[in-house]
């Protein structure tokens, strides 16, 4: 089990890194997906691998497993996932009001309308 | 009376649900935003005057004990670090209500959310929770940042937020192997346990006490991780960059925590980990600091660059770890931030009396108060650049003062010398062309541009600030020393957390 839960957090990590050095914002989101995954499996492993334990106190349970990790892994879940959703709509406005989803270019130093800047 | 250290993210926290239900009034909103925001200034004075009778103290959240719940810890860092907070908000409130705060939705909320989540990162004994306050921060940041609209926002906030999201994924590897290997993330807890690491275990927290130092250092824009901050912080409403001055010493103060306390000199096979890497990266800092002001175009690029250049000098002092240098890096802290706000809400008030040539570094017709906005850039240009009388001269002469008998000081010394000269020509440079040259242009601008002195009052508070920073040095100075001494002796934060677990931990250690 440990082979595999370490190749398995190997692997998406490799996976996410490649996909985030891409240069269209697709794939970078891919990329920040996979890596998050990675790090929930990862956070997951630090309370260490054991088969059937339960995480709270129950009567006629011998031995627990960690339950700090399996909260960790519970905020993190929610905050890449939340974030996940901010960068996908950040990425379709840019490219809707760009044309371009090239996450390299440099940023246009476009003419701000003029109601833009603050007249004080 | 230790309840009241949960103040500082309570309000705010309290203040942004509220504001959310009076969005229809935006009148109303602005008015209880600010109301909120001087709450805030008032409660971070009252913290700061519990922490500087010297003791340690701990908020246990849910009065959980110490190991296993979260607590809150107040002590002379963490208190300055939320009234540096406090005050600098209130500044950046007064002028974001001018008109900025109108621009898009829900400016007042993030604002809030934004203040809690520093305020909180501040406050924090517990590195997960640390985690946490980076993401409220970070969120709140990333709805400011893209206030406005606009597709320069929306490139530059796709950049901001992936490489967030990407720190914010070694932050949970780091998190997980530190935990893997210590069984805890109490930052009090783990610095008593980190030196019991077995020795098999070690290279796997050298591992994860470096990863957690390369988050830190994305957030306090320590080169070769500052490549985000000229294009996010250029991009940003000049209120939200006027605020993120002090975000950049959120990363700062998280270096500075987590390697005296954690791995400093007790950290075991992780002591003083991060030191080697620090002073390199530093001047390099500095240097690419310094060549950014030389090549801006743009004020509000050369004012980025310049914050760039300020956390370079402020890490210098920060990678000896000792009290004097850590008092100097709290000094030059205090007043960066200051005068990095300071020059963001300038570079506005310049870029919105100047018509279309907005904040670009060529000679337009005078623009309206030129004289008094002029005064106000030269003071703030003085200190920044560290030319005496103001608070970056003291701040520069004690970094210069605290590295002399280090061993690469005349690495330091020549870097940071040579440097301040280029910042000093940038910003010559840029006054010159912005106040002087602009003499010679024949014309007006048109549209005229309305020109209030009333508005420049937030610019000024934040820069009479730094005059009162150097009229009080004496005393801030005494005071940031008690604080660097707290610091390298972490055992009183470790006994205010752990209480009698300490004593206890400490009588086996001996036995």
């Amino acid at each position: 089990m440990e082979v595999l839960i370490a190749s398995a957090i190997g692997v998406l990590s490799a996976a996410g890194i490649y996909l985030i050095l891409r240069q269209r914002s697709f794939p970078v989101i891919i990329g920040m997906t996979f890596l998050s995954y990675a790090v929930n499996v990862f956070l997951f492993a630090m309370g260490r691998l054991t088969v059937d334990r339960p995480p709270i106190i129950s009567s006629g349970a011998a031995a627990y497993a960690d339950p700090l990790p399996q909260a960790l892994v519970l905020t993190a879940i929610v905050i890449s996932f939340g974030m996940t959703a901010l960068i996908v709509v950040l990425a379709l406005r840019g490219y809707l009001e760009t044309g371009s989803d090239r996450v390299d270019e440099g940023i246009p130093k476009l003419p701000e309308p003029a109601e833009e800047r603050l007249t004080s | 009376m230790s309840s009241w250290i949960v103040a500082p993210i309570i309000l705010p926290a309290m203040a942004a649900a509220l504001l959310l239900l009076l969005r229809r009034s935006p009148n109303l909103q602005r008015q209880v935003s600010l109301a909120a925001t001087a709450l805030l200034c008032l409660s971070s004075i009252r913290v700061f005057m519990l922490a500087i009778e010297g003791d340690v103290l701990s908020y246990r959240l849910g009065d959980w004990p110490a190991p296993f719940g979260i607590v809150l810890v107040l002590d002379r860092l963490s208190a300055t670090m939320v009234l540096l907070s406090g005050v600098l908000s209130s500044a950046v409130m007064l002028h974001a209500i001018r008109g900025w705060d109108e621009k898009g939705h829900h400016f007042h909320p993030l604002f809030q959310f934004q203040l809690m989540g520093i305020n909180g990162a501040f406050l924090t004994g517990d590195v997960f929770n640390l985690f946490v306050f980076f993401e409220v921060m970070l969120i709140a940041s990333y709805g400011l940042l893209l206030h406005g609209g606009g597709p320069r926002r929306l490139g530059a906030g796709f950049q901001y937020v992936a490489i967030n999201l990407l720190g914010s994924t070694l932050f949970l590897f780091a998190v997980g192997i530190i935990y893997g290997v210590t069984g805890t993330l109490n930052m009090a807890d783990l610095a008593g346990k980190v030196s019991q690491v077995a020795a098999g275990d070690a290279a796997l927290l050298r591992t994860g006490a470096l990863l957690l130092f390369l988050v830190f250092a994305l957030k306090a824009a320590l080169v070769p991780l500052h490549w985000w901050l000229p294009t996010a912080y250029a991009a940003a409403p000049a209120p939200v960059a006027a605020l993120f001055a002090i975000m950049t010493k959120v990363g700062a103060y998280a270096i500075i925590r987590v390697f005296t306390l954690v791995f400093g000199a007790e950290g075991g096979a992780a002591a003083f980990i991060a030191a080697p890497w620090i002073l390199p990266a530093a001047l390099t800092t500095l240097a690419i600091g310094a060549i950014g002001v030389l090549a801006s175009r743009v004020l509000v690029d050369l004012v980025c660059f310049a914050v760039v250049w300020s956390m370079g000098s402020l890490l210098v002092a920060v990678s000896l770890f000792d009290a004097r240098s850590l008092t100097a890096a709290l000094y030059y802290t205090l007043h960066s931030t200051l005068i990095g706000g300071a020059l963001f809400l300038l570079s506005d008030l310049i870029a919105c009396r100047r018509g279309r040539w907005r904040d670009d570094l060529e000679p337009s017709p005078v623009m309206a108060n030129a004289a008094i906005l002029g005064g106000l850039f030269f003071l703030a240009a003085i200190a920044m650049s560290g030319l005496p009388p103001l608070s970056g001269f003291i701040g520069k002469l004690m970094i210069l003062d605290a590295t002399r008998g280090s061993d690469s000081a005349g690495w330091i010394w020549s870097v940071v010398l040579a440097t301040s000269l280029l910042v000093i020509i940038g910003f010559s440079r840029a006054g010159t062309m912005l106040f002087w040259k602009s003499e010679a242009v024949a014309g007006t601008l048109a549209p005229p541009a309305p020109a209030r002195v009333a508005s420049l009052a937030p610019a000024a508070v934040l820069i009479l600030g730094t005059a009162l920073l150097s009229l009080g040095a004496g005393p801030v100075t005494r005071h940031l020393e008690a604080t660097a001494q707290q610091l390298v002796t972490p055992r009183s934060y470790m006994d205010a957390v752990l209480g009698g677990l300490a004593e206890a931990q400490r009588a086996t250690e001996v036995r």
